[in-house]
C-alpha cells in the first residue's frame, strides 16, 4: 500500500487542479492543457529510450499513430458497453492502443536495436515513415481522409482526469522501473555499452525492453490525442511530430522525468503564446522564433533545462540555497 | 526570479486575450499560412481579405466595420482545433471562415458546432465536413460532384472508353475525386486501365507515367494540385504521352501554365467559374483582385471571396449577432450571385451550383462547357 | 522490353539527382560525424538564390551553357557563404557537445530556413528560369535519352571523382581525413581543425548549390519546402551506401532511384516511399554500416 501513496497523492492533486481549472479558465486554455498532457506522455515515454537508455529513436510519431488509430477505430466500431460506461470503455481501448503500439515497438525494436547511434535514428525514422505511408493506403482506416467522429471522453474535468490517470501511471511506472535493477540496466547501456555487456547485461534485451515500454506509452498518448481532437488523419503523425518529441526530451534534459514534463508544457504553450504576435504582425513568425529559440537553447544550455536532475534536485540546489 | 518573469511574459498573452471593440464585428478565419499547404491557404486568405475590404469600404454591415482575425494552422489538425477554439473564446468572433483542406475542417468544424458559432468553409470539398452539424456550411461543390463532372465530360464530350488515373495519395481531396471519377466512368462501360498514385511534394513522376503509357489510355485523370500537375504534364509529354490530361479545381492557377509551359496546353479541368465569363460579378472581382495582388485569382481565392461575401450577407440580414440568427440566415442563402456561380445552400448546407470545364490554352483559360448538377 | 529500358533510364536519372545531394550529406558526415539536417535547406536557398539572380541579371530568358555556368557559380558562392555562416554560428559552439544536441541544432537550423523561407520568399511555388534547352540525344523506338538526364548524371560523376581527388590526392584532403580520424591528433600535427571543418562545409554546401541549379533546371518548380522530401531520400541514399564514403553515396543514390522506379513499375506505386525505406532497413540490418561503409569495431 505504501508504494501507492505517492501516485494516489499526485492523482488527487491533479484531480483538484482539474476541477479548479474547469471553473477558472475558458475552453481554449482547456484544450491546450489537454494537448499538453498528450505531449507530456510523449516526452516521458521517449525519455525512457532517448534519455535513460541512450538510444536515439526518431520514429515516435509512428507508435503514436498506431495507438491513435487503434483506439479511434475500436471506439467507433467495437463499442461493447452502454453510453453510461463510456469512460471505462475508453480506458480499455486506450490500454489496447498501448498494447498494439508496444507490439509494433517489439517488432521494430528487435532487429533494429542492434544498430547504433545515427543508424538507429535513421531506421526508426524509416519505420515511422512506413507506418504513415501504410496508413495512407488503408481504406478501412480512411486513408488520407482519416477517421472522424471519434467519441471524446466527456467534458473537460473527465477528460483531464482521464489524462491525469495515464500521466500518473506513466510517470510512476517509469520512475519505478528506473529505480529497479532493470533501470540500472538501462542506465548502464547508456553510460557504456561495452562495459555493461562485460558485466553480463544483455544489452539488446535491455534496449528492446525500454523500447517496448516507451512504445506502449506513445500508443497511449496517441489514443488520448485521438479522443481529444475527435479526428485523426495520417498528416498528424509526420516526421515533424517525432522531431517534436525528441526536442521535448532534449529541452527538458536527457534523463529527467520532471524536465520532460516541464519541456512538454513549454513546447505546447509556446506556439500558442506567440499567436498574438501573429495577430499583430500579420505574418506567422511562430516557427521562425521557435526554431531560433531551439538553436539558442542548444548553444547556451546544451544540457536542457534540468540536465539529468529532477525538479526536486533543482529546487534543493538553487532555490533553497539562495533563500 | 528571471525565470518567473519569463514564465509570466509567456503566460500573459494567453490569459489576457483581446479586448472587444464596440464598433466592430469580428470574424475569425483560420488557414494554413505556413507549412506544406500554405500556398492554398494564402490564396483563400487573399480572397477573404479582398471581400471584407470591399465591404468595409462600402460602410460595413449594420453600421459597423468588420475586422478579421486570421490564425495560422501550419497545416496541422490539432493546430486548427486550437486556433478555432481560440477564435471563439478569446477573440469572441461571431462567425468563422474555415480553411481550405478538408482534414483541418473536420477537426475544426465540430468545435464551432458545439459552441454554436456559424462556420463557413470556402473549399473543403469532402462530403463529411458539413455532417459535423447544422452550423457548418460550405460554398464549394463536393468531391462526388466534381468527379462526376469530369467522368461525364470524358464520356460525352471527349468520347473515350479507356482512362487512367494518377492520384495524390497524401491528399483526401485528390483521393475523393479519383474514387468518384473511377466509379462514374465505369458506369457507362468505360474502363480504368491504370490507377497509380504519387505523394504531394514529389517531383519525379516518370515511373508512374511510363507505366501508364504502356497501358495506352485515351485520357489521364490527374485530380491533384497545380504544384505537381505542371511537372506531371511536362514529364508526360517528354515520355511521348500525347493523350489529354484532366483534372479538378486544384489546377486553377496562373502557375500551372508557368510550370507546365506548352505541355499543359490543351488539357481540361473542372472549375467553379471561368475567367472568360462576362458576368459583371466575375469581371469586377478579377479586376479588383489584380489591382490589389497583381495576379489572376485562382479558384481558392474566388471561393474565399464568396465565402466571406455570403457570410456577411447573412450577418446583414440577421436580426442580431447571435450565432443562431446568423446560422438561420445562412441556411436561407438562395441564388446568391457569387463569383463562382449562383450559390444556393441545400439542406445538407452544401452549395448547389454548376461546374464549368476549362481547357488550358496558354495563359488563357478557355471555357468549354457547363455541367449542371 | 522498351518499358523496362525506359524505367531503367528514369531510375538512373532520378538516382543521379539523389546522388548530387547525397554527396553533400556524406562529405559533412565523413569529417564531422554529424547529420547535417540543414543541408537540404541550404539546397533550397540555393535554388532561390539562382532564381533571384537570374531575374536580377536578366538572364532568365536566354537559355544556354553560359547561363547555366553563371548560375551554378553564383549559387555555389551563395550556398558556401550560407554553409559557412551556419557552421560558424550554430555548429561550432557545439563542437564538444553530445551528438544529440548537434542533431537537434541541425534540425533547428533546418526548420529556421524552411519557415523563414516561407516568410521571405512566400509559400507559393516559383518557376525556375529555363537555363538550358532540353533535347533528345538518342532515341530508340519510344525510348529517349535526353540531354538533362545525361548532364545531371555527368555532373554527379564528375563531382564524385572530384571529391575523391580532393580527399585522396591533395594536401587539404589529407588534412580532412586526418581531422575525420582524430581531430585532436590532427591539431597536434599542425592541422587547424576549425579551418578544415569550415572548408568541408564550403565544399558540401557548394555541392548543394550545384544540385539546386540542376534540379531546378530539370523540375522547374521551387518552393521553400522543396528540400524536405528530396533531402530525406538523398540522406537515406547516403546511409544506404555507407555514410562518409563518397562512392557509397553515389551507389546508394543509384540503388534508391532504381528501386523506387522498379517498385512503381512492377509492384505498387502507393508503397513507393515505404519500400524505399524498407530496402534501407533490410540492408542496414544485414550490413549495419551500409554497403561500402567500413564497420569499425569499438575498442575498449
Amino acid at each position: 500500500m505504501k508504494a501507492l501513496k505517492n501516485p494516489a497523492l499526485a492523482l488527487i492533486c491533479l484531480a483538484v487542479l482539474g476541477i479548479g481549472l474547469d471553473f477558472g479558465v475558458n475552453a481554449y486554455i482547456k484544450l491546450i492543457l489537454l494537448f499538453a498532457t498528450v505531449n507530456c506522455l510523449l516526452s516521458m515515454s521517449l525519455n525512457l529510450v532517448n534519455g535513460y537508455t541512450g538510444q536515439f529513436s526518431l520514429g515516435h510519431a509512428g507508435f503514436m499513430a498506431i495507438g491513435a488509430y487503434f483506439s479511434a477505430y475500436a471506439s467507433t466500431k467495437w463499442g461493447f458497453l452502454p453510453e453510461s460506461l463510456q469512460l471505462v470503455q475508453s480506458f480499455v481501448f486506450v490500454i489496447g492502443a498501448g498494447l498494439a503500439a508496444a507490439a509494433a515497438g517489439f517488432l521494430v525494436g528487435l532487429p533494429s536495436l542492434r544498430l547504433k547511434g545515427d543508424y538507429l535514428a535513421i531506421v526508426t525514422l524509416g519505420f515511422g515513415e512506413i507506418i504513415r505511408v501504410a496508413l495512407l493506403n488503408m481504406d478501412f482506416l480512411g486513408g488520407p481522409r482519416g477517421l472522424s467522429g471519434i467519441p471524446s471522453v466527456g467534458s473537460f474535468p473527465f477528460a483531464f482526469m482521464f489524462a491525469s490517470v495515464w500521466l500518473v501511471i506513466c510517470f510512476f511506472t517509469i520512475w519505478r522501473v528506473m529505480h529497479s535493477s532493470h533501470g540500472r540496466g538501462f542506465l548502464s547501456v547508456r553510460e557504456d555499452e561495452i562495459a555493461a555487456e562485460a558485466m553480463g547485461i544483455n544489452t539488446t534485451r535491455m534496449k528492446v525492453k525500454a523500447f517496448v515500454l516507451s512504445s506502449f506509452f506513445a500508443g497511449v498518448a496517441g489514443a488520448l490525442f485521438a479522443h481529444f481532437t475527435n479526428f485523426i488523419n495520417p498528416s498528424s503523425f509526420t516526421f515533424l511530430q517525432s522531431v517534436n518529441a525528441v526536442i521535448m526530451v532534449v529541452l527538458g534534459g536527457m534523463g529527467s522525468m520532471t524536465g520532460s514534463i516541464v519541456a512538454a508544457i513549454i513546447i505546447t504553450v509556446l506556439p500558442e503564446a506567440l499567436r498574438p504576435l501573429q495577430e499583430l504582425t500579420g505574418v506567422d513568425l511562430r516557427m521562425v522564433i521557435y526554431s531560433l529559440a531551439l538553436i539558442l537553447m542548444m548553444i547556451l544550455r546544451p544540457k536542457g533545462l534540468f540536465g539529468d536532475m529532477e525538479f526536486s534536485d533543482v529546487w534543493r540546489k538553487y532555490v533553497r540555497r539562495s533563500a | 526570479m528571471k525565470k518567473l518573469l519569463l514564465a509570466l511574459i509567456l503566460v500573459l498573452p494567453l490569459v489576457s486575450g483581446c479586448t472587444k471593440k464596440e464598433n466592430e464585428i469580428v470574424i475569425g478565419e483560420y488557414d494554413s499560412l505556413t507549412g506544406s499547404d500554405a500556398t492554398f491557404g494564402l490564396s483563400s486568405n487573399k480572397g477573404v481579405r479582398l471581400a471584407l475590404d470591399e465591404i468595409n469600404a462600402a460602410g460595413g454591415v449594420k453600421g459597423k466595420k468588420i475586422s478579421l482575425v486570421t490564425l495560422d494552422d501550419q497545416g496541422k489538425n490539432e493546430e486548427a482545433a486550437s486556433a478555432v477554439t481560440r477564435l471563439i473564446t478569446q477573440n469572441n468572433v461571431v462567425a468563422i471562415i474555415g480553411g481550405v483542406a478538408s482534414g483541418r475542417s473536420k477537426a475544426a468544424a465540430p468545435i464551432a458546432q458545439s459552441n454554436k458559432v456559424p462556420f463557413v468553409s470556402p473549399a473543403s470539398t469532402n462530403p463529411d465536413v458539413t455532417k459535423a452539424g447544422d452550423y457548418v456550411f460550405r460554398v464549394c461543390f463536393i468531391d462526388p460532384f466534381q468527379g462526376m463532372v469530369m467522368a461525364k465530360f470524358a464520356k460525352e464530350n471527349l468520347k473515350i472508353k479507356k482512362a487512367a488515373i494518377l492520384r495524390d495519395v497524401k491528399n483526401d481531396y485528390s483521393v475523393g475525386l479519383a474514387d468518384v471519377f473511377a466509379a462514374e466512368f465505369k458506369k457507362g462501360g468505360g474502363e480504368i486501365v491504370a490507377d497509380l498514385s504519387y505523394q504531394a511534394g514529389d517531383i519525379d513522376f516518370k515511373a508512374q507515367l511510363t507505366q501508364i503509357r504502356s497501358k495506352n489510355p485515351e485520357a489521364i485523370y490527374v485530380p491533384g494540385y497545380y504544384t505537381e500537375v505542371g511537372l506531371i504534364a511536362q514529364q508526360a509529354r517528354q515520355l511521348g504521352v500525347k493523350v489529354p490530361l484532366m483534372g479538378g479545381d486544384g489546377w486553377d492557377s496562373d502557375k500551372l501554365y508557368e510550370i507546365g509551359k506548352e505541355a499543359i496546353n490543351g488539357n481540361y479541368y473542372s472549375n467553379h467559374y471561368t475567367t472568360e465569363s462576362t458576368d459583371p460579378a466575375v469581371t469586377e472581382f478579377i479586376k479588383k483582385f489584380k489591382a490589389k495582388y497583381n495576379e489572376t485569382p485562382d479558384a481558392l481565392a474566388a471561393l474565399g471571396y464568396d465565402a466571406a461575401k455570403i457570410l456577411v450577407a447573412a450577418i446583414e440580414r440577421a436580426p442580431d449577432l447571435s450565432g443562431k440568427a446568423i446560422r438561420d440566415e445562412l441556411s436561407k442563402t438562395k441564388d446568391f450571385p457569387g463569383v463562382t456561380g449562383k450559390i444556393s445552400l441545400n439542406e445538407n448546407r452544401d452549395a448547389v451550383k454548376s461546374a464549368v470545364v476549362i481547357q488550358v490554352d496558354g495563359n488563357n483559360r478557355k471555357f468549354v462547357t457547363t455541367i449542371n448538377p | 522490353m522498351q518499358d523496362f529500358v525506359q524505367h531503367l533510364i528514369n531510375g538512373v536519372s532520378l538516382g543521379s539527382i539523389y546522388a548530387l545531394i547525397a554527396l553533400g550529406y556524406t562529405m559533412v558526415y565523413g569529417i564531422l560525424k554529424m547529420i547535417n539536417f540543414a543541408h537540404s535547406d541550404v539546397y533550397m536557398v540555393g535554388a532561390f538564390a539562382a532564381y533571384y539572380f537570374a531575374r536580377w541579371l536578366g538572364i532568365e530568358n536566354n537559355p544556354g551553357f553560359s547561363t547555366l555556368l553563371t548560375l551554378i557559380v553564383i549559387t555555389m558562392i551563395c550556398c558556401s557563404l550560407l554553409g559557412l555562416v551556419i557552421e560558424r554560428l550554430a555548429y561550432r559552439p557545439l563542437r564538444n557537445s553530445p551528438k544529440l544536441n548537434v542533431l537537434i541544432t541541425a534540425i533547428g537550423v533546418s526548420l529556421f530556413l524552411q519557415y523563414s523561407g516561407q516568410v521571405v520568399f512566400g509559400a507559393d511555388p516559383k518557376v525556375f528560369p529555363e537555363v538550358m534547352k532540353d533535347f533528345v540525344i538518342l532515341s530508340i523506338g519510344i525510348v529517349e535519352i535526353r540531354s538533362f538526364d545525361v548532364t545531371v548524371l555527368g555532373v554527379g560523376i564528375v563531382a564524385m571523382l572530384g571529391l575523391q581527388f580532393l580527399l585522396f590526392k591533395t594536401k587539404i584532403g589529407r588534412a580532412m581525413r586526418a581531422v575525420s580520424a582524430n581531430p585532436m591528433v590532427a591539431s597536434l600535427m599542425g592541422v587547424n581543425p576549425d579551418r578544415i571543418i569550415a572548408f568541408t562545409f564550403i565544399v558540401g554546401s557548394s555541392l548543394a548549390g550545384i544540385g539546386s541549379v540542376l534540379v531546378g533546371m530539370k523540375y522547374p518548380k521551387i518552393d521553400p519546402l522543396m528540400g524536405m522530401m528530396i533531402g530525406m531520400k538523398a540522406f537515406v541514399a547516403a546511409v544506404l551506401g555507407g555514410i562518409g564514403n563518397v562512392g557509397g553515396a553515389v551507389l546508394g543514390a543509384m540503388i534508391m532511384g532504381l528501386s523506387e522506379e522498379m517498385v512503381v513499375a512492377y509492384l505498387s506505386s502507393t508503397y513507393r516511399d515505404a519500400l524505399a525505406f524498407g530496402i534501407l532497413i533490410v540492408i542496414l540490418i544485414f550490413k549495419p554500416a551500409g554497403l561500402l561503409g567500413k564497420y569499425s569495431v569499438e575498442k575498449v
